[in-house]
């Protein structure tokens, strides 16, 4: 398709636009060092603390973990299966509701009803601090509940794989797309079904939770640092699942080049249910830990996730899995320092611009992959 | 939908051939489209299928009485009009040219917000100030700037794959949402140009002039003598429809006549020239171009085209609730119920979409709750506060109780599954013929060699 634009004429017609963002990029840049020096000159500049500065910075680097971790999956189902999955965010929830369901059991003692626990709370009066569940009280009951997470997402999205996607494995991207609208459908509105569709909290508040980084001027919530701690962790077992086992090597072989790969006898179809395996549980846990983070849970968190989720891919380059670890990271400090220049109801709005902007300019993403144009 | 009568059109299999004798009357004028879609029966179809709906209404109102009756079918006629009309816009992009848009409800917003700031007065009682215009301005306004912004998408749509493109439609139309949500634009624009958007709290749209054609000012119980006349027949003078109803029928007929105007449109720009080369870029965009069709310019111009009858398929239908707001509004979700409609009926099909628009009102979208509610009245059982406390009762009928109360979302999953079952089983829709003859010339199924390969 298309891939004549990607020729010097293409790129020349794109230079000014690109000129401009660049040109763009460079003003927010100096905007930024007369914000910090407290400089003002004109529309330029203003007075920024470096503790602000920091503190949007890493929280921006939490999100983008989470952003990054879901994206691995969305990223590998595209480049293995070709299509881009409009139902991704929701296994998100699916992970989230079915893991903090687990961990409120494990972490609540026997005075409560099964069923509100179970439920997060949907059913039953129990209140988060009843229940009690928070990494530095119940860590047992956190870690459960990730596993569950993972697991129970892993076997929904290869479950959801069989019954939907199977049966349209020769179809254009464009089908599958559409199919997986209607998956994305299917399970948001069973979640809500079964869970109500109320917004609640989760975790519970315990005193001094928060973990101090004299060095750094930081204060670093007890949650935050799981959240970075598990993500790096399932980020490194990935790399080394890709890299170092046979599993791993055939992946990459299909991602890249699907005939070829057949050609050399790579069992297709069982990488295809590896990826859904891996990609899933994957999205399972990040939308675990994004609800840890936020401390409340909501039917639809993960589809309005899925935007952001699809912007660090592009911006990675799809079928990259560093690059969506990469694309989630910008994304997410995206997200948090874009209110340092407009106002707070419009980061996600600057997020999807820069996702925009890559697609305009670059569309193979920031760090290569498969191209998009 | 499996019950659709298939009195003509509606291609039977993949490999349907196109009817010849549809495909080389190229119509010189609307009367002329208007005969040929009788004599194909596509307005049959639609006819049939509005009768159809309209009994299955009846037969579930009818014990609550005439207005009951007569209001449900005004619902869903008002519903099935204003799907097909945004079925029919997106018809354009996806099922003619194969951009796939799924920013619609962005361009519906964009729509509906210019022409209510355009239209309200500089200063209203409450809610943001306006131009103070006449409406057609705001109607014309509002389409201009659904098509300078689909102006403005297309230059994506250029260079990018139709996956990608979705992507950034959505994303675009996400940026339009949380624009118009956002306190400080509104702000903004009111200091800057005296005019608002409400922001979060939406905008109150201009009166319908509709009403004012059956009640002087808008006021009830003041009609005109258009107003009078059609009250003492078939109102509470007459048959005793209540005013309100009638009203917004009167509404409806207007909504058809827009329908008319766009499916009449659309038919004529399809069997032009320029439509022959959208299909011909949506089949295969390499061989437009080698055959020295200007692509980029097609697409840019079908994008601001669609994006026009996008905005103003969003003035008609959202410009006469009375009150828009982003949020719940103008989410994806639309966008989303107007490409059911638009597989419903077939990609590619202007019949089709008008038919999927109406089934989808009334089957998927006014129909579940519908049914819920009748079937929720006949269980003598109080509803358990949540899922779990209705599977803890292990009470069937609790257990339906609870179903028939939350249907809403299982009227979701029920759409979810439609649409995972049309692209498994007939992704060509109902009246889909996506296989149509693009040629001026006659090339019906016995004049053409058997062989050749297909690229789908």
């Amino acid at each position: 398709m298309g891939t004549t634009d990607s020729t010097i004429a293409g790129s020349l017609r794109d230079r000014p636009g690109l000129l401009a963002t660049v040109l763009v990029g460079v003003v927010l840049a100096v905007d930024l060092g007369a914000k910090l020096a407290g400089v003002e000159a004109g529309p330029i500049g203003g007075s920024l603390s470096t503790a602000r500065l920091g503190s949007n910075l890493w929280s921006g680097v939490v999100i983008g973990l989470v952003i990054g971790l879901a994206g691995i999956g969305l990223s590998m189902t595209y480049s293995i299966l070709n299509f881009a999955n409009f139902s991704h965010g929701d296994l998100l929830s699916l992970g989230a509701f079915t893991g903090w369901g687990v961990a409120f059991v494990v972490a609540a003692g026997s005075g409560i009803p099964l069923r509100a626990l179970l439920t997060v709370r949907a059913a039953g009066d129990a209140t988060p601090g009843e229940i009690g569940a928070h990494i530095l009280t119940t860590p047992a009951a956190v870690l459960v509940g990730l596993v569950v997470a993972f697991v129970v997402t892993a076997l929904a999205a290869l479950a959801l794989d069989r019954a939907f996607y199977r049966p349209m494995r020769d179809r254009s991207g464009i089908s599958l797309l559409i199919a997986s609208i209607g998956v994305a459908l299917v399970v948001r509105y069973l979640i809500q079904f079964v869970y109500g569709s109320g917004r609640r909290g989760v975790t519970a508040s315990v005193d001094a939770s928060n973990v101090a980084f004299a060095p750094l001027g930081l204060s670093v919530d007890a949650h935050e640092l799981a959240l970075s701690v598990a993500a790096i962790a399932l980020m490194l077992a990935m790399h080394f699942m890709l890299q170092h086992t046979k599993l791993g090597t055939a992946m990459r072989a299909m991602a890249d080049n699907k005939d070829l790969a057949s050609i050399t006898g790579i069992p297709a179809e069982r990488v295809v249910t590896a990826t859904w395996l891996i990609g899933g549980g994957l999205a399972g846990a990040s939308g675990y830990l994004y609800v840890m983070l936020r401390g409340t849970i909501q039917f639809d968190f993960g589809w309005l996730l899925l935007l952001l989720i699809f912007a660090a891919v592009i911006l990675g380059g799809i079928g990259s899995v560093y690059g969506a670890i990469a694309g989630g990271l910008v994304i997410g400090i995206v997200f948090t320092t874009s209110t340092i220049w407009i106002p707070s109801d419009f980061n996600e709005a600057a997020a999807f611009a820069v996702m925009i902007l890559v697609l305009l300019f670059r569309p193979q993403g920031i760090f290569g992959g498969v191209s998009t144009a | 939908m499996s019950d659709e009568p298939a009195t003509g059109g509606s291609g039977a299999g993949e490999d349907a051939a196109p009817d010849s004798a549809e495909a080389d009357a190229s119509p010189d004028s609307a009367a002329r489209v208007l005969l040929d879609a009788i004599q194909r029966s596509d307005l049959g179809v639609v006819l049939v299928t509005l009768g159809v709906i309209y009994v299955a209404a009846a037969l579930v109102t009818f014990p609550d009485g005439l207005n009951s009756v007569v209001g449900l079918m005004q619902t869903l006629t008002f519903l099935g009009l204003v799907y097909a009309l945004s079925a029919l816009a997106l018809n354009l992009h996806w099922g003619y040219t194969g951009l796939f848009n799924i920013g619609v409800a962005g361009f519906m917003a964009i729509g509906v917000y210019t022409m209510g700031v355009v239209v309200r007065p500089p200063d209203p009682a409450f809610g943001p100030p306006g131009l103070g215009l006449p409406l057609p301005v705001g109607i014309v306004a509002g389409m201009a700037l659904s098509a300078l912004v689909g102006l403005f998408a297309a230059l994506p749509a250029l260079r990018l794959r139709a996956d990608y493109l979705a992507i950034v439609t959505l994303g675009l139309s996400e940026i339009i949402r949380l624009t118009l949500q956002s306190s400080t634009v509104d702000t903004f624009l009111r200091e800057t140009f005296a005019v608002g958007t409400g922001g979060g709290r939406g905008m109150g749209m201009p009166d319908n002039p509709v009403r004012a054609l059956f009640l002087v000012d808008g006021r009830a119980g003041n009609p005109t003598a258009l107003g009078d006349a059609v009250f003492g027949t078939l109102g509470e003078g007459g048959v005793g429809i209540s005013n309100n109803i009638l009203v917004g029928w009167g509404y409806v007929l207007v909504l058809a006549a827009f329908l008319l105007g766009f499916y009449v449109f659309l038919e004529r720009l399809g069997r032009s020239p320029f439509g022959r080369t959208l299909k011909a870029i949506r089949e295969d965009e390499l061989v437009a171009d080698s055959l020295g069709k200007n692509v980029d310019l097609i697409k840019i111009k079908v994008f601001a085209i669609g994006c026009a009858l996008m905005g103003l398929a969003g003035i008609l239908w959202f410009g006469s609730q009375g009150n828009v707001s982003p949020t719940p509004q103008f989410m994806p979700l639309l966008t989303f119920y107007i490409f059911v409609a638009v597989i419903i009926g077939g990609a590619g099909s202007n019949a089709g979409s008008v038919v999927g628009g109406i089934v989808f009102a009334a089957v998927l979208f006014e129909g579940p709750r519908r049914l819920g509610a009748v079937v929720r009245d006949t269980i003598d059982a109080s509803t358990p506060p949540s899922f779990a406390d209705a599977v803890a009762s292990l009470d069937p009928v609790a257990f339906l109780a609870y179903a028939t109360d939350n249907v809403a979302p299982l009227q979701f999953v029920f759409l979810g599954l439609a649409l995972i079952f049309i692209m498994h089983r007939r992704p060509e829709g109902l009246l889909g013929h996506r296989i149509e003859t693009a040629a001026a010339v006659d090339l019906s199924a016995d004049s053409r060699p058997d062989g050749g390969d297909s690229d789908e």
